[in-house]
């Protein structure tokens, strides 16, 4: 059991919450760490709402009246880019996810369950590139992809995003716990050929972790900012990371956009906390029970 | 990774058909870039006469000199001896917060448990650059709620490290947790009874039988989180327009960007970030080493 949601089980019930040792000690620990980790979000939500003047003279956590024209201003900066930006960034980690997730599952299958010759070895391969600096391969994939010019291009950002060993070693793990030996063998007896026991007999057990797998890179990918600012030079196809950064690197010293920053700021972590609040079950670090509930 | 008896049937050309995306992906995106980076290390360009006019400069082999370079580089020294201040607090703190909470929210007693997981992951779910930013505007006099309470610069040069760090323990203690909490929750409750019949407080089961349970995985998680600090780059790359107090060199990965993209000297970049993968590597080795002969000294 490791779901991050838990289920009702004999060991939760044990759970059931008494008075322990150490009075209220634990619980306000945690409750110390979670408002520590939510000051800055909450903070940003209420500083959207201010006007320019309200952002400077009223209290930090006093709700302004400015949201709207706070909105309005960011789409029109620099004719709407910002929506622009967000746009993209669902193109980057939506298209870069998927791809990612479909390349994960076929490789940790195969890797599950085949037994062929250099497999440890393609294995460790694979895994290992998570050792590797990202920077020692953002340069030279930027110098490569100038030499074809394809840097300063959507691919550029896309296409390197694709390979992720931490989901290759995930779908391994689920594909292990998930696909039973003997279904395939099954299978196999019937006269289903490799691909087609991939396609109607593994994949769809493999669902659920496939989900996770999707977060995870979906997440990584959004998030990244080194790649896609190497890479990039035209601000139309930025992502919201590094959008964001030109954003306050022409605003730190000008007050008067410090609104728009924050705005900015504030709307491009909607998406991602709503998707990170309604897929709480596949929020796992952890796939090798195969199931996910 | 425990290997499984599968499959009787002839697996032919079948796995690695599967495994020919994956294989083609990283020949292209791993192997060819890290192979292309050595080779620039060891070259260099060669001005002849002004250097003016095409055919004036070339490329040509220089030996290890990019190196010898890059290891004679105070600048670059520099910027360890930050990454290291830095990196240090940022591992004890966030790993140290990350165990502390996977073990609270695991023991029994514990109210609001669901309210302060999901709080405090969230974070997880906020860009480096958006978390630098948010904590960078709290840090400013003029906008800052913590600044109305503390009165301390903390974009000063002092204090700007200590700042630093805590937009990285406030953006990375919460995957840590899960990763522990997953990994304790997945332990039998047996064995804790067993514990328990033996006498042992919550605190000698935390620090007797949780803590050796997850050693594998705190080991895991600090190797990450090495790889992870050695890189850094978006945190003071993203604070540095709001102080003054962050050079461009900070860290050694901005001075590799420095010098591939600002200066144009793509050699001597590929050299030091060789040095930098060779440095992450020594460290999670080494630390991977130490914990081993330390942990499983008599095995």
């Amino acid at each position: 059991m490791s779901t991050a949601t838990l289920p009702i089980t004999p060991a939760g019930r044990r759970r059931a919450r008494r008075r322990g040792p150490y009075g209220v000690a634990p619980t306000a620990i945690l409750v110390l760490g979670a408002l520590y980790c939510l000051l800055p979000v909450s903070w940003v939500a209420v500083a959207a709402t201010k006007s320019k003047a309200e952002l400077f003279s009223t209290a930090a956590f006093a709700p302004g009246t400015g949201l709207l024209s706070n909105l309005a201003d960011l789409s029109t900066y620099r004719d709407g880019v910002f929506w622009l930006w967000g746009l993209n960034t669902l193109l980057y980690a939506g298209g870069g996810a998927l791809l990612s997730t479909a390349v994960s599952a076929v490789s940790g299958y195969a890797l599950a369950k085949y037994r062929f010759a250099g497999r440890n070895l393609i294995f460790n391969v694979l895994i290992g590139g998570i050792l590797v600096p990202s920077v020692v391969l953002a340069m030279p994939q930027y110098l490569l992809f100038s030499q074809i010019g394809l840097a300063d291009t959507y691919w550029s950002v896309l296409l390197p995003q694709i390979l992720h060993p931490y989901g290759i070693y995930l779908a391994r793990v689920y594909a292990t716990a998930a696909v039973p030996d003997a279904l395939l063998e099954a299978g196999r007896i019937d006269g289903a050929g490799h691909f087609l026991l991939l396609r109607k007999v593994a994949l769809p057990l493999m669902l659920p972790g496939m989900v996770t797998i999707f977060l995870f890179q979906f997440v990584a990918i959004w998030n990244n900012f080194l790649l896609p600012f190497i890479m990039l030079g035209d601000d139309q196809k930025f992502p919201l990371t590094v959008g964001l950064y030109t954003m306050l690197a022409a605003g730190a010293n000008q007050p008067s956009l410090f609104n728009l920053i924050l705005t900015g700021t504030l709307v491009s972590l909607i998406p991602l906390i709503a998707l990170f609040l309604t897929m709480q079950r596949y929020w796992r670090t952890d796939l090798s029970d195969g199931a996910v509930k | 990774m425990r290997t499984r008896r599968s499959g009787g049937a002839p697996s032919g050309a079948a796995p690695y058909l599967f495994l020919l995306p994956a294989l083609v992906l990283f020949a292209v995106f791993m192997a060819v870039p890290i192979c292309y980076t050595v080779h620039l290390s060891l070259r260099r360009t060669k001005v002849s006469g002004l250097g003016l006019g095409k055919g004036s400069r070339t490329e040509v082999f220089a030996g290890l000199d990019n190196y010898t370079a890059a290891i004679g580089d105070g600048e670059l020294w520099a910027g360890w001896l930050r990454v290291l201040g830095y990196g240090l607090m940022v591992l004890v703190v966030m790993l140290g917060l990350a165990l502390l909470f996977a073990l609270l929210l695991d023991s029994a007693h514990v109210r609001l448990a669901r309210f302060s997981r999901i709080s405090i992951f969230l974070p997880f779910a906020v860009p480096g650059v958006a978390a630098t930013l948010l904590w960078g505007f709290l840090y400013l006099p003029s906008l800052s709620p913590i600044r109305q309470v503390l009165d301390v610069d903390l974009l000063g040069a002092g204090t700007v490290t200590f700042s630093m760090a805590n937009v990285a323990v406030w953006g990375g203690t919460g995957f840590n947790m899960l990763v522990l909490y997953t990994t304790l929750r997945a332990v039998p409750r047996t064995y804790y009874e067993a514990a328990r019949l033996d006498g042992a407080s919550e605190l000698q089961i935390a620090l007797r039988v949780k803590i050796p349970i997850l050693l594998p995985a705190i080991i895991l998680t600090t190797v990450f989180s090495v790889i992870a600090t050695v890189q850094v780059f978006t945190e003071p790359t993203t604070l540095r327009p709001l102080t003054n107090t962050i050079s461009s060199t900070w860290s050694p990965l901005m001075k590799v960007y420095r010098d591939a993209f600002v200066t144009g000297d793509v050699y001597s970049a590929a050299a030091t970030s060789i040095v930098i993968a060779a440095i992450s590597l020594v460290l999670s080795f080494g630390f991977l080493r130490v914990v081993r002969d330390r942990a499983f000294g008599e095995g």
